[in-house]
């Protein structure tokens, strides 16, 4: 066998493993756990795939968007048009039907908010040809509030009432498949010679771009790529709960930073274990239900002070000094 | 056209307060090139202040007068003085020679901070700001309505920046402050207590957002304690749009975002209120990328 061939074959062997994984630990965890922990674990899973897809443009390339709530937005509400208006022509596939026939449209479904997203992550990226720093990350927030209010005045997708009738597909599997997914391609992106002009940017733009690397597209690609797993982020919450804009407001961008600063800025597992953290970390403590927000940002104001780089960052991001 | 100017009236107040807000965001920013986003907060701070002071004093019932309603505002704006200090001195200096994105986070935290304690003490349902001065209506040539509140807004806030600009450009502490947002550490080689500047500045610029704050409690008279956040981004894009770092751009910036926000809502739609300041934003950052007087910093390689 080639090596090639063998790789590939390694490959299908790992995408295997992957879905018996997730199916495997969805199956256990509807057997095991109560709804309320299940759905925590679903939540879990969806804030690791936007940790880690905004680690790549905020802590790989070192880029700021405080927006990423807005490519959320896109995926969900593309994807979730998609399935109420597209399939049931397309597929004869109606909002009641379960088991293997939603498959194919769910992940239809996904594609749809994910290249939408990744259009619209296209469209945010080209200003970073003019902008820098502070300036681009107010361009990432107007974007986000802007998405917001033009969804709220689209009749078509539900506006102020929030978008009703989406068939429920989502479960655990799909959200596992996805946070895997998000890991390997920027695992892998990470690794590869482009992996290696994404963190020049970050160490110093000007340095490389006089070395030759391409610094808009490689800044506009990392916002593409960001935008698309965010968008499919979005699209698996569209399938699972109930859509509303109010879910993607500034303050949805904010905790999802929050969440790649605590596991530490251009760190993989950083992000799964911040999102896992600060998703959890909010139930964990219900008990003091008024208090907790303050023990919150108390907690966030001590890290930053104590511990700048986060929990598994190794280097801080040298920008702006 | 009687539209159009009412229009134009409403968004001119509204704009004020905006540009009040501003001017805080866009001192610290000159001098520390913080976002200081507990700014917005801080404000809300401010209108609360003068709520508890109001009802202390009987300011807003029975011993209602011009004195009084000015003794809630400066008493107001000293609190706020007092909060942007500690929160300087407890967050935001330990951080300070940290890379911008811990001071950000920081600053992020001091706001999500501000607002649940907001929420804890002061209790989440809305209350309603006191009456400090009787509401009359005036009719302006051209049969534009406009109130007394409205008046009194644009009047404080004017008087307010031509004391701000005078202090910053005729007193020994203004020049100070012009020298650390110039270049903190030759102005720190030149004796100047960088420090004690960066302290005062917060305090200036607290005192504005509290002004603010009792400004809007007098014209929107429901406050909350997540009033602060809308209102506090969009003086934040103003003082972007103005030219962060500039002083009269960020009354500018506030003033044509309060004046676009009402001829949307006038011509188009109030749901689109809330957009229209951030597409305004963008046409401006895409044609001058450092705001409308922002001046151009050349690129150190």
């Amino acid at each position: 066998m080639s090596p090639r061939k063998s790789s590939f074959a390694r490959g299908l062997l790992w995408v295997a493993a992957a879905l018996a994984l997730s199916l495997g630990v969805d199956r256990l965890a509807v057997q095991w756990i109560n709804p309320y922990f299940y759905r925590i674990l679903v939540l879990c899973g969806l804030n690791v795939m936007l940790a880690l897809s905004l680690n790549l443009v905020n802590g790989i390339t070192g880029q700021f968007s405080i927006g990423h709530a807005g490519f959320m937005a896109v995926g969900a509400y593309a994807s979730a048009a998609f399935t109420v208006y597209a399939v049931p022509q397309l597929f004869g596939v109606g909002p009641d039907a379960s088991g293997l026939v939603i498959v194919g449209p769910l992940l239809l479904a996904l594609l749809v908010g994910g290249l939408t997203s990744a259009a619209a992550g296209f469209l945010v990226g080209l200003p970073s040809m003019r902008l820098r720093g502070d300036y681009l990350a107010i361009v990432t927030l107007g974007f986000g509030e802007i998405i917001r209010v033009v969804i709220l005045n689209i009749d078509a997708v539900g506006g102020a009432r929030g978008f009703a009738g989406i068939p429920r597909r989502t479960d655990l599997a799909w959200v596992i498949a996805g946070a895997l997914t998000t890991w390997v391609v920027l695992r892998n992106v990470l690794r590869s010679y482009h992996g290696r002009a994404f963190l020049a940017i970050r160490e110093d733009e000007i340095a490389a771009e006089a070395l030759g690397v391409p610094t808009t597209r490689y800044k506009v690609t990392a916002f593409v790529i960001a935008a698309f797993f965010a968008g499919v982020a979005g699209a698996l919450f569209a399938h699972y709960t109930y859509l509303h804009t109010n879910s993607f407001t500034f303050m949805k961008s904010i905790e999802v930073i929050v969440m790649v600063v605590l596991g530490g800025m251009g760190s993989l597992l950083g992000s799964v274990l911040g999102a896992t953290v600060l998703t959890a970390l909010p139930e964990a403590l219900r008990f003091a239900s008024s208090e907790r927000l303050i023990i919150y940002s108390l907690l966030l104001i001590v890290l930053m002070i104590a511990r700048p780089q986060g929990i598994l960052g190794k280097t801080e991001g040298k920008r702006g000094k | 056209m009687q539209e159009l100017f009412q229009q134009l009236a409403n968004g001119i107040a509204w704009g004020s307060i905006y540009a009040l807000i501003a001017l805080g965001y866009t001192m610290v920013y000159g001098i520390l090139r913080l976002i200081n986003f507990a700014h917005g907060d801080v404000y809300m701070v401010g209108a609360f202040a003068a709520y508890y002071l109001a009802i202390a004093t009987g300011a807003g019932g029975a011993a209602a007068s011009l004195p009084m309603a000015l003794l809630v505002l400066l008493g107001s704006m000293l609190v706020c003085a007092l909060v942007g200090m500690l929160i300087e001195f407890l967050a935001y200096r330990p951080v300070r020679r940290s890379s911008r994105l811990t001071a950000l986070i920081t600053a992020i935290g001091v706001s999500l901070f501000l607002e649940n304690v907001g929420l804890r003490v002061f209790g989440a349902d809305p209350k309603f700001f006191p009456q400090l001065i009787p509401p009359k209506r005036i009719t302006l040539a051209g049969g534009i309505m406009v109130t007394n509140h409205q008046i009194t807004v644009v009047v404080v806030s004017i008087l307010l920046m031509v004391a701000l600009t005078l202090f910053i450009q005729r007193t020994k502490t203004g020049k100070a402050m012009r020298a650390v947002a110039f270049h903190r550490d030759a102005a720190s080689l030149m004796g100047i207590p960088v420090n004690r500047i960066i302290t005062i500045t917060f305090a200036i610029g607290s005192a504005l957002a509290a002004a603010a704050g009792v400004l809007v409690g007098l014209t929107n008279p429901k406050i909350e304690p997540l009033m602060g956040i809308m209102p506090g981004i969009k003086a934040f894009v103003a003082a972007v749009l103005g030219g962060i770092g500039s002083i009269p751009g960020a009354v500018i910036g506030g003033l044509v975002m309060g004046v676009s926000e009402y001829l949307v809502v006038g011509y188009v739609s109030s749901t689109y209120r809330d957009a229209i300041a951030f597409v305004i934003l963008i046409l401006v950052l895409l044609i001058r990328p450092a705001g409308l007087l922002g001046r151009n910093v050349a690129e150190k390689v």
